[in-house]
């Protein structure tokens, strides 16, 4: 498992999409599904930079991401506020213009582009998001 | 992420290259609402240059799909979708909410 930081702000999500799309890459995944592996990545990794960090500075995001046995998984750990993805409600997909949720549409990408995502909040404070995806 | 606007006599053509993230998608929705605010609603959004967009970048368009529309005054039409793109877009349901042309003289040409 290879582990980076980044702190959590916006201008680090090339960094991050990067990060998890040479894994996947490396680990044998064509373009479509490193795509949306990393469209996936980005999303979590929105939603901890602006909802768990919300006006925090200084918050920290840890990546892991590893290949294995054709699995690949992307761990996000932080620190800030927990936020469960699963208890966002879904977006209705088929609403009007004029009714379109603007909310819940990275949650519903991440859940979409990989098999499975869970969401944990261990009792150290800690928030630690898990994504896997097989490669097909 | 770099656009460029380029004024045509029925509408404007706003193109877009490189990658539309949480970092990048607030200049997107600021060279939309500045169109709006000068009165433009008939807008292409070119994509040809466009090599990623996150959700943040699709709320954008969706808020400028719905600026552009009120009052029958305009309206936000894709050209050039690349296919990574397109498929999310789909995924998200936001084909429906955009007419998307294969090329950018057809989008320029149906307003």
């Amino acid at each position: 498992m290879q582990s980076v930081q980044f702190s959590a702000k916006f201008e680090y999500l090339d960094e991050i999409r990067e990060f998890v799309g040479d894994i996947a890459r490396a680990g044998g995944f064509g373009n479509k599904d490193v795509y949306n592996i990393q469209l996936a990545a980005d999303e979590a990794a929105s939603n901890i930079i602006e909802h768990a960090y919300e006006g925090v500075s200084n918050g920290v995001l840890e990546l892991s991401c590893e290949v294995r046995n054709d699995i690949i998984t992307i761990i996000m750990v932080d620190h800030g506020e927990s936020f469960d993805p699963s208890a966002i409600p879904l977006p209705d997909l088929k609403a009007d213009l004029s009714d379109r949720k603007i909310g819940g549409l990275g949650i519903f990408l991440m859940r979409k582009l990989m098999d499975e995502v869970h969401y944990e909040t261990k009792s150290n404070r800690s928030n630690v998001l898990t994504m896997t995806k097989r490669k097909r | 992420m770099e656009i460029t606007v380029q004024e045509f006599k029925h509408c404007d053509l706003i193109a877009i290259k490189g990658r539309v993230d949480s970092s990048t998608a607030p200049q997107l929705a600021q060279a939309l609402e500045t169109a709006n605010e000068n009165g433009k609603y008939k807008l292409v959004v070119d994509m040809a240059g466009l090599e990623y967009m996150s959700s943040a970048g699709f709320r954008a368009m969706l808020a400028a799909q719905r600026n552009s529309k009120k009052y029958n005054r305009g309206e936000v039409v894709l050209a050039n979708v690349p296919v990574r793109i397109r498929e999310a877009l789909e995924l998200a349901g936001f084909t429906e909410l955009f007419k998307s042309f294969d090329d950018t003289l057809a989008a320029v040409g149906h307003f």
